[in-house]
Order: structure tokens, then sequence, then C-alpha cells
């Protein structure tokens, strides 16, 4: 008991030191309440933020969409039906992943503007001026849609193939004998039933979605989070920009009970060892699905990662210059770092929950989680008060004690950037452990222990294998969020200490975008490792599911 | 438990880190930096190789890197603050992050409205902000000034970029003081109603967009039509060729200008150093460089300005003291929110 009520202590610990540039938020949202200073705010409710929320709204809503329509789609082609180009696609749909989207959105800005090649070719053909023809605006809502659905979509297809692999057979046959064809089939039995599945993808893509500020900002779509750095940056105003960032937190917490909820309302149970067999696609259709799963790698990863190389070729010079290779090393090394770390957090916040789950440890997991969403540049805000805090007090103590000043031991470190993407990241590695986690029903430890296992072997022989996918893919996961991570990194940075994604949005930022080639295409290839990492594991374990048809299952 | 572990090993790594970078080498200068890297490094290499006097360097947002200096507070490693706009300067200045400077030699070679109040800045560069023309379309003569923009005779024919950029919040902050306020709504109202674009993409966007034939007039900092004349992209070369600079306001107030400044942080543990590197800065080697490498107009008179500038010919700039930018821009961030600049 002793024990426990103090692993309890430790979990909630956690989950607070975790939340608090969250907290550092919601203390500025209380000081309004508590008759602050809220005539910035008046004035924003007056003016723009009508707008703000329009704007955030119908973002969010055109993301879900694409990411529903992209990633479900795709992820039921690649796994109930076999075409041509279907293997090499189940595992190439997570490319996009890699790409950072205020990369893809320079790209395409490159491409599709009016002094773009496309409109300059198109006016060269027909001999057109401004004007005389209708071409659609890339920077613009849609644009910032279409570009943040291309990007996203592979949260949605990742988490909605896993579930359709382990979609029971049975399910699926009875279907067949029913009369039901494969799109009857999809659209009656396996959507509904990976409904959970398909949820948590979209919320991790309309979190990711809310925090985005490169490709709003650039795209000049006014969000909430631009309007916190407007308020910030323009008024000068870091308390309103706070009080902004509350709001956001709200709709925040919104959207993860609205993911709850519809969670709870749709448990099914219904995993076997033998998947479906899949459908075997001819003629029209197989070209249609190939169609299908091809478009969204095609403008998701392939013409964007084809501009980028083309802009590297004209900055050449670059990849021999040592300082580059520096950057390359140091991006990646904080991902590594990074996303060993948060996993472990996330393994143990997330083994707490569901050993101890009272309320106090379930509320403060959640809370961890929320920091996904909130823009990172709010989160290095609010961490950057805590630790220099912090900081001051270690360098009193140390001046007293030692007569000796250490300096800023935790706000100017590498620490602080590891801390950061802790805060924002968490959430994606405790999802998708979580997940994992609720595949290990607890009726399979309690027989286990009934024949005679120690918890310690439970861990290693039950435990163990049945997660190392979802640790897999949360490593990866947060590695290449942590690789394209810009606005924490840019703000909490030690001196002299640069990382790609940095490098890439100096040189866009200055609106030299084939500077920003080498870097930004660096930052993809390091991704891709991950990526095709993940890829082949998700391609393996599926074939293993196969492979098990010859056996007799055994259910724990 | 091996969470809390592993937290445990990194605050010693971070303390050890700390620890190594705060065994103080000989002589070193830190500099937070809102000029880009590229923009600065090989500037402060060449003072490192003069002096032996390091110079640690962290870029960033201007903003983002003030609210580190405030939170840093007494603790802070930077001894020198340099960011660009004046509006930026101003509210380092206003934080209290700054310290009067006392270098003689550098406050001499700065003309006095490029000083900051109580000389806690000083300017190092000078961008303008002109109106641009496509020139096989708009006849100059029918152009005065910035109030053009707003005229009805324009409408569907002007580009700018979101009111977001704070180019285009100092711009109107120094409207605001020559104008007062009221005019100035009226002239952000009346340029919203002639946008022909939607105000998104940056300066050079904008260039592009009247070369390509979108709009007639358009809006952008000197520096960003000196990169696509002097880029290596021929299409952009091309649609600056057919682009002409207006000066505008030249019976009045003159061209609106803006700087990139830098000041001495209010607890510098290098002060000496400190102060010979914005010494080194505004000697004319420097300021000749640091002003060519970005197309600016360096901020020392008499230092010889690029070719390229001297091109674009001799304007009168605005002499409005750059603290008023600060003051007022606030007030033009509410005022373009009222006036619907996106």
């Amino acid at each position: 008991m002793g024990f426990n009520l103090w692993r309890q202590f430790t979990l909630v610990l956690t989950a607070v030191v975790i939340g608090v540039p969250l907290l550092v938020i919601c203390w500025s949202v209380l000081q309004l309440l508590g008759g602050g200073d809220t005539s910035t705010l008046t004035h924003l409710w007056a003016t723009v933020v009508p707008e703000y929320i329009r704007n955030s709204v119908l973002l969010l809503l055109g993301v879900a969409a694409g990411v529903i329509s992209i990633g479900v789609s795709t992820a039921w082609l690649t796994t109930a039906c076999r075409f041509p180009g279907q293997r090499f696609l189940s595992w190439a749909l997570l490319l996009p992943l890699a790409m950072p989207a205020y990369i893809t959105a320079y790209t395409y800005t490159g491409m599709l503007d009016f002094a773009g090649p496309v409109q300059s070719t198109l006016r060269d053909w027909f001999g057109w001026g401004y004007g005389d023809y209708w071409f659609p605006q890339v920077r613009s809502l849609s644009g910032a849609i279409l570009v943040l659905s291309l990007v996203l979509f592979p949260y949605v297809y990742l988490i909605t193939r896993a579930t359709f692999i382990q979609q029971s057979a049975t399910t699926l046959e009875a279907g067949r004998s029913l009369g039901l064809n494969p799109w009857q089939c999809f659209l009656r039995l396996a959507l509904p039933l990976a409904r959970p599945a398909i949820v948590t993808g979209t919320t991790l893509a309309l979190m990711e979605t809310l925090a985005d500020y490169g490709t709003v900002q650039y795209f000049g779509v006014t969000t909430f989070t631009t309007g916190i750095f407007r308020t910030w940056y323009g008024l000068g105003d870091l308390q309103g920009a706070l009080q902004l960032a509350g709001m956001l937190l709200v709709a925040v917490i919104l959207l993860i009970f609205i993911e709850r909820w519809s969670r709870s309302q749709a448990r099914y149970d219904q995993r076997s060892n033998r998947p479906a067999p899949p459908f075997q696609l001819t003629g029209w259709k197989a070209i249609a699905a190939s169609i299908a799963c091809w478009l969204p790698l095609v403008f998701g990863f392939l013409l964007p990662a084809l501009q980028l190389a083309s802009w590297s070729l004209e900055r050449r010079e670059v990849w021999a210059d040592s300082a580059f290779w520096q950057l390359t090393f140091n991006s990646f090394g904080l991902a590594v770092l990074a996303a060993v770390l948060v996993v472990i957090m996330a393994l143990w916040l997330a083994y707490g929950r569901r050993q101890l789950p009272t309320r106090i440890v379930r509320t403060s997991v959640a809370f961890a989680g929320l920091g996904y969403a909130i823009p990172g540049l709010v989160i290095a805000v609010g961490l950057m008060v805590f630790l220099t805090t912090l900081d001051h007090g270690i360098i009193a103590l140390s001046k007293a004690w030692f007569d000796y000043n250490p300096g800023l031991l935790l706000s100017g470190t590498l620490f602080a950037l590891l801390f950061a993407y802790s805060v924002r990241f968490l959430s994606v590695s405790l999802q998708t452990i979580n997940a994992g986690l609720g595949e290990i029903r607890p009726s399979m430890d309690e027989a286990a222990r009934i024949q005679g296992y120690s918890p310690l072997q439970v861990l290693r022989k039950i435990h163990l294998p049945l997660l190392r996918p979802s640790v897999l893919t949360a490593l990866i996961l947060v590695g290449v969020d942590v690789l394209k991570e810009l606005p924490a990194t840019l703000v909490l940075r030690p001196f002299d200490f640069n990382t790609l994604a940095v490098r890439a949005y100096e040189m866009a930022g200055d609106e030299r975008l084939p500077d920003a080639g080498p870097p930004a295409l660096m930052m993809v290839l390091v991704g891709l490792i991950p990526v095709i990492l993940l890829s082949r594991a998700m391609l393996k374990s599926q074939q293993s599911a196969l492979k098990e048809q010859e056996f007799v299952p055994v259910t724990a | 438990m091996s969470s809390t572990m592993l937290r445990k090993l990194f605050t010693l790594t971070a303390i050890a880190a700390g620890l190594t970078a705060t065994v103080a080498q000989a002589a070193t200068v830190n500099l937070y930096s809102a000029r880009k890297e590229a923009l600065i490094k090989p500037v402060l290499e060449k003072f490192t190789a003069e002096t032996g006097i390091e110079v640690r360097l962290l870029t960033g947002g201007g903003d983002a890197l003030l609210a580190r200096l405030q939170n840093e507070a007494a603790n802070t490693p930077a001894d020198l603050f340099l960011t660009v706009d004046a509006g930026n300067l101003h509210r380092a200045a206003e934080a209290g992050v700054f310290q009067p400077l006392t270098s003689a030699a550098a406050l001499a070679a700065v003309p006095d409205h490029l000083h900051g109040t109580d000389n806690l800045w000083v300017g190092l560069s000078l961008r303008a902000r002109p109106i641009f023309y496509a020139a096989d379309r708009v006849d100059p003569s029918q152009l005065s000034g910035y109030e053009d923009l707003a005229k009805p005779q324009w409408n569907n024919k002007v580009c700018i970029r979101s009111s977001d950029n704070i180019y285009n919040q100092s711009l109107t902050a120094a409207l605001i003081e020559h104008w007062g306020e009221e005019k100035t709504e009226a002239w952000a109202k009346g340029l919203v109603a002639n946008l022909a674009k939607p105000p998104v993409g940056g300066d050079r966007d904008q260039l592009k967009a009247a070369a390509a034939g979108v709009c007639d007039l358009a809006v952008a900092n000197t520096y960003y039509f000196g990169l696509m004349q002097t880029g290596d992209d021929a299409e952009q070369r091309e649609a600056a060729s057919k682009l002409k600079i207006f000066w505008p306001n030249k019976d009045e107030f003159g061209t609106h200008v803006n700087v990139s400044g830098i000041g001495l942080t209010k607890h510098a543990k290098n002060k000496a150093e400190a102060e010979q590197l914005i010494e080194f800065l505004l000697s004319a080697e420097s300021q000749a460089w640091y002003a060519a490498t970005n197309n600016e107009y360096p901020a020392v008179e008499g230092v010889e300005w690029s070719e390229t500038l001297q091109a674009w010919g001799e304007f009168k700039a605005d002499d409005l003291s750059m603290t008023f930018l600060g003051e007022n821009n606030a007030a033009a961030v509410k005022l373009m929110n009222r006036a619907g600049w996106r």
C-alpha cells in the first residue's frame, strides 16, 4: 500500500511537471478571472477573434474530412484488397509523415504561385496574362487544408490500418457469405468497427492542426494560433497571448472529450489472430485502387521531395560544408534522445494509469497529454518562465553556499529542449502506448498469474512482445516530430546550437527558398529512416499474422 | 521509478553541460541576435580573428529572444542584443533589458535619430520601405506618396503583405505620428479596399505579383528588391527589371525607413568586450559589409553604399525618431485590426 501511494504520488508529480507550461497558461487565464487586465482581450474579441474562430473551425473541419477520407480509404485498400503495387504502397503511404507541413507549404507555393513554373508555363502556352484565366490561389484556407491533410493523413492511415489488420475474419466472412461485396463490407462492417481508431488518428491530426503555425502563417490564414503570435509580437502583450492560448486549451480539452466519448460509445472486442482473406482486385478496379493510393503519395511526398531535391541541386556546394553535417548530427541526436525519453515517460504513465486507475492519476495523466495541441512556441514560453525561475533559485543557493555562480543550468541548455519536447509530444506516445496496452486484456495478466508467473515474468513474456509494435511506433512518431519541430527549438536552444529545421526556417523566412532546400531535404531524408523502419515493422506484423492462420488460434 | 532516475541523470548532464559552458574562456562576448546567422556570422568571425575575442551566437525571433532575456534577468549570459525593427528595439528598451552605451566612439558614429532613448541602443543599418510600380503601366507623375495607396484611382491595383508583419506595423506607426490616428485609419481602410489580392506572402511575393501584372503598385522593403535584382534566379531578375522604385512623400516627411540595432544588456558580464564589438560593427569596413550583404543602407554616414543601392539613387529618408515607431506599434496593430487589414 505504501508503495502504491508513493507510486501514485510520483505519477501525479511526473504529470504535473510535464504539465507545467500548461499550468502557466492556466494561471494567466485565472488572473483574467481575478480582475486582471482584459483590455487587450476585449479589443481582440471586438475585432479579430470571430474570424480566428471561424477560420480555425473551418480548417479543423476541412482537415478532418481530408485526413479521414484519404487515411481510411488507403488503409482499407492496402489491407483488405490486393492490387498491383499494394505491398509497396502499404509502407510508402507513411512517407508524408517525414515531410514537415511548412516545408510542403513552401514547395507548393514555389510550384503553384502566380510566378511559379506551373502558371508561367500555362501563360506561355496559351499566351495568357493576369486575369485571363482562373487558377486556384495556393495561399488560402483551402490551400492550408489540402497541405495539412496531405501531411497529416498518415496518422489516420497508421492507426486505422492496424485496426483493419486485426479485424476478425469471421465478421467479414459472415458479411461476405451474406452477399456483401467488398465495398459493402467496408461501409457496413469494417468502417463502423474501426471508428475508435479513426477518431484517435483524426484527433492527433487535428491537435497538430491547431498547433500549426508555420503553414497557416505562410498561407496568410488567420487562425487562433497566428492570433496568439500577433498579440504577442504586434501588441507586445505576452499576457494577452497566453490568455488566447488558454482559450485554445479549452478547445483542445473539448476535442479530447469528444474523442473519449466516441470511444466509450463503441467498445468492440473482436480481435482474432486470423485476418480476413483479402479481396483480389482486377481490371479497372485494380487500376482505380492503385490510383487512389498513389495520389496522396505523389502529392504528399514525391512532388514536394522532388522540388526540394531540385533546390538542393542549385545549392549543391552546401553538401560539402562540415557545419551542415553538424546540423544533421544535432537534429538526429536530439530526435533519438527525445524519443527515448518521451517513450519511457509514456510507459511509466500508461502503466501507472492501468494499474492505479484512481481519479487523480487519470486526470493528471490526461492533463499531461494536452501539450500536443498547444503551439510549440507557447509551450516554450511557459517552460522558459518556469525553468528560469528554478535557475534563479539554484544560482542564489549556490552563491550562498559555495560562493559560486553556476549560470543557467536548466533554461539555457539542452535540458530545456528535451523538456519542451516531452511536453509537446508526450501525447503522441501516450496514445500509441495506451492503444497497445488496451489490446492486452487484464484477463491475460490474471490467467498468467494463475499459471504461477511472477509479475516480472508477465511483463517479459506477455507485455513486452505484445507492446513492442506500439513502443516502436511511439518512438518513431516522436522522433520524427522532434526532427520537424521548430518554434520551441528556436526559442530554447543554447548558444551556437542549430538544427536542420532552424536553418531551413531562417532561409525560408528570408524568402530564400532554394537555400532552404538542402536542410529541408536532409530533414526529410533523416526522417525517412525511422518512417521506413516503422513501415517494415508494420508489414512484418501483418505477414506474421497471416502465417499464424495455419495454427489453431490460442486465446488467453 | 525509471523516469525519475532518468530525470536525475538528465539534471546531472544538464549541470555538466552548464558547467562546461560557463567555465569562462579567455575573452568572450555572448550575442543574442534576431538577425539571421548567415547575415551576421561572417562579420563576427572577422572580429574574433582581429581581436581574439570569441563571440557566442544565439539567433531567434526578436520577441522570443527578448522574452528569454527578460526571464533570465540578472543571470542572463547575453551581453548584447541585436534586433531588427525599431518596434522591437523600443520594446526591449521599455522592458528594461538594456543599459546605456558608454562608448563615445560608437555613439558619435551614428546620427542622433538612430539612437534609442538614453542611448540604450544604436542603429546598425537602415532599410527603406518605398512604393514599387510596374514601369510599363504606371506613370510615376501620377504618384505622390503613401496616401496614393488608398486613393480610388488605384482600386484593385495595390499589393502589400499582411499586417502581421512588423514592417507594415512600423510603417503605420510612422504614419500615425505624421497624420494622426484618424487619418491613418481612413488610409488603412482605403488601402484594404484597393488590394488586388489578399495580403498573403512576403515582400518579395508582392513584388513578383506586381511584375506579373496582378497589381500596379507594391509596397516592399528595398533589400528584397535588391535580392531579386542580384539573385541567381533568372525569373526573379526578370521580374525585378519590370519594376521601378518610387520614393514617396519627398516634399514632406520622406520615405519610411527602419533600423536594425544593437544594445548592451543591463546585466552584461563582458561589458568592455561587448562595446568593443559594437564599435567594430560600426567601423567603415564592417558597415559596408553588414549593409551590403543584406542590401541595406549603412547607419554610419559617409560609408559608401553598395552598387545596387547607388543605382536606386538618393532619396529623402524619414528622420522621425525611431522611438515613435515603437511607441505607436500597439496602436498601429489595433488600428489595422479595425481596418480589416489581415
